[in-house]
């Protein structure tokens, strides 16, 4: 059973009154939002979709033909981006991997034991804990980026994959999501049931509260890896080994070598297509058993 | 339970692992903020309250030593012109990137809560979309549909026999980076108010409905004001966010020589930091820019809370 589930969701007949009404066949469309949607929808798209084109043409035709015509030259250009520096762009996609996907699961471990004991546990202090823990979404990443660095440096950590990683692993939203769903998904009278047959706080955490806090702590891992996926400006100042690189700094480096290279420029559009192309599909793929609203910590009470 | 083979742990040291638990399972995420939250921004004060002497030659070990500047820092922050020009480009473009961004946000999320509207869950997928693809790819992707050679825009008026402006100088710039924080943005503040949006009650319409109000006085009267807190959080997380804006014109920069390696001043806290090598400063800086824009962002809470405590009277 899930006890995590968005509220209202497809207005249901007979269960929402006031959007089921109306004629049963022949249902008019609202023109005005639905078209406002599908421009939106196109507008975002846009992009996506000129990168899609884009990294099918051969150089000369992306400076010749328009924009949106198809070119013949996408598997050249593949096997180019394969071979730039013996394939370091893959290099950089692995380490994005590591990165977004070790990083995310630490988070996701640590949100969820803290939001859990934030949820669960009556105790001294517990309210300034989870405060001083959300001050820290507030905390612009500027002032902490700058010492994190010299403070690594000092450690000798810089330049190395734990310079990534390390900083990221705590999510102040991370824990705020998992508190919310510990709260709603994990019934009190459970954890007291665990108590009085002996088991200990940990193993009650971990055999009995933690699978009914799945579904929130997917949203979680998919927030966090997003959240480290995208991020830019701490690779940029931890890392100068370009083996380390995550691909979002990579594609930067190749841009800025390509920039005044025009040739270049079709490696660097089929690498940024082939960078977006896995996060579409996880999100494609993903909201099919996930909605999009839990990210907003939405739960049925 | 009369006679159990194994010992139940005796109520008091049951009482105890209760009372000792939440400490312990808080124990890494405190260690975390401490290291990674903490630390590092002590560190950043005590930066910029110090700086570097250097004795005799500077050379050998001891020779250069930290030694305390006072508010010497702070005081060629607030006075370094370059800073100020990058936070008033920074302005310019916040007052484009929230109100458009959350304005078609809110417009998005009430056009997806209508009765009778079509295709909402792939233009909802659509426009969440951006999301996914990070702030550096973003900004790579839009810059080449700006830059002239490739731009299917400059294509299009070319062939009309239209003048083609540069989006990627002068004013035109200002609308060229807070398009790309408005595609990426948009989505995840819509998700945000139309999850608040799904929340209130139909019954509240019901009776609105019945009193014949149109869906547009419906969204104007009810909606947008019982949204009003989702409104209020999504602004106050905005005004940090844009003020923090480093990838974007960064990764423009290789296209274009209007984007100084100072544009906002976070490329300026990076610039002195690594560039100059001027780490002092640098804390003094990252400091005043996080001192701004808390006070910004909370000073808007407040702004916002009096409102709604007026509205209530």
């Amino acid at each position: 059973m899930s006890s995590l589930a968005v509220r209202k969701t497809a207005p249901a007949a007979g269960t929402t009154p006031g959007t089921a009404q109306g004629p049963p066949l022949r249902r008019r469309i609202a023109l005005i939002p639905t078209a406002t949607l599908v421009v939106g929808a196109l507008y975002c798209l846009l992009p996506v979709a000129w990168v899609a084109v884009a990294a099918t043409k051969s150089g000369t035709e992306l400076f010749s033909t328009f924009t949106f015509l198809p070119g013949t030259g996408f598997a050249d250009n593949v096997a180019e981006l394969n071979a730039y520096r013996d394939g370091v762009y893959w290099t950089w996609m692995g380490n994005s991997a590591l990165y977004a996907g070790l990083g995310a699961l630490l988070s996701t471990a640590v949100s969820a034991i803290s939001g859990y004991a934030l949820a669960i546990y009556r105790f001294r202090g517990r309210e300034t804990m989870f405060n001083v823990l959300m001050a820290g979404v507030l905390m612009p990443p500027v002032i902490l980026a700058v010492p994190q660095y010299l403070l690594l440096a000092k450690a000798d950590l810089t330049d190395s994959y734990a310079s990534v990683l390390l900083p990221l692993i705590l999510s102040p939203y991370g824990i705020y999501l998992a508190r919310i769903y510990a709260a709603a998904a994990v019934p009190p009278d459970v954890v007291e049931a665990g108590r009085m047959d002996g088991a200990g706080e940990l193993r009650i955490f971990t055999r009995i509260a933690l699978p009914m806090m799945v579904p929130g702590l997917v949203t979680v891992f998919l927030f966090q890896f997003v959240a480290v996926w995208n991020n830019f400006m701490l690779p940029y100042i931890m890392l100068s080994d370009d083996e380390k690189f995550p691909i979002t700094l990579g594609l930067y480096t190749l841009l800025e070598q390509g920039a005044n290279t025009p040739a270049l420029y079709t490696l660097v559009i089929t690498g940024a297509l082939l960078a977006v192309l896995p996060l579409i599909a996880l999100f494609l793929v993903i909201q099919r058993f996930w909605s999009l609203d839990l990210l907003s910590g939405a739960v049925k009470s | 339970m009369k006679s159990a083979p194994y010992a139940h742990p005796s109520p008091t040291t049951a009482l105890k692992g209760a009372l000792r638990a939440p400490y312990l399972f808080l124990l890494p995420a405190a260690i975390l903020f401490a290291l990674f939250f903490a630390l590092p921004i002590g560190y950043a004060l005590w930066l910029s309250l110090h700086k570097i002497e250097v004795k005799g030659l500077g050379l050998g070990s001891g020779a250069r030593e930290e030694v305390w500047a006072g508010l010497s820092h702070y005081a060629d922050t607030l006075t370094d012109s370059e800073l100020l020009d990058g936070a008033l480009r920074v302005l310019g473009y916040g007052l484009i990137v929230i109100p458009v961004m959350l304005g078609l946000a809110l417009l998005f999320a009430l056009m997806l809560d209508s009765e009778r509207v079509r295709f909402t869950p792939v233009t909802r997928l659509a426009i969440f979309l951006p999301y996914a693809i990070p702030g550096v790819v973003a900004a790579l992707l839009w810059g080449f549909l700006y830059l002239p050679d490739v731009s299917p825009f400059h294509f299009l008026l070319d062939k009309a026999g239209l003048p083609q402006p540069d989006l990627l100088d002068g004013g035109p710039l200002y609308i060229a980076l807070s398009n790309i924080a408005v595609w990426g943005g948009t989505g995840f503040n819509m998700i945000v108010i139309y999850t608040s949006l799904k929340a209130i009650p139909v019954e509240v319409y019901e009776a609105a409905k019945l009193d014949g109000c149109s869906p547009l006085q419906i969204a104007l009267k009810i909606k947008i004001p019982m949204v009003a807190p989702s409104l209020v959080l999504t602004f106050f997380f905005s005004i940090i966010a844009t003020l923090q804006v480093f990838s974007e014109p960064t990764t423009l920069r290789p296209l274009t020589n209007s984007l100084s390696t100072t544009w906002s001043p976070l490329m300026k806290v990076y610039q002195d930091a690594f560039g100059k090598n001027d780490i002092h400063s640098a804390a003094a800086t990252a400091v005043v820019i996080a001192f701004v824009t808390l006070a910004l962002s909370f000073g808007f809470l407040r702004l916002a809370n009096s409102r709604n405590q007026e509205e209530a009277r």
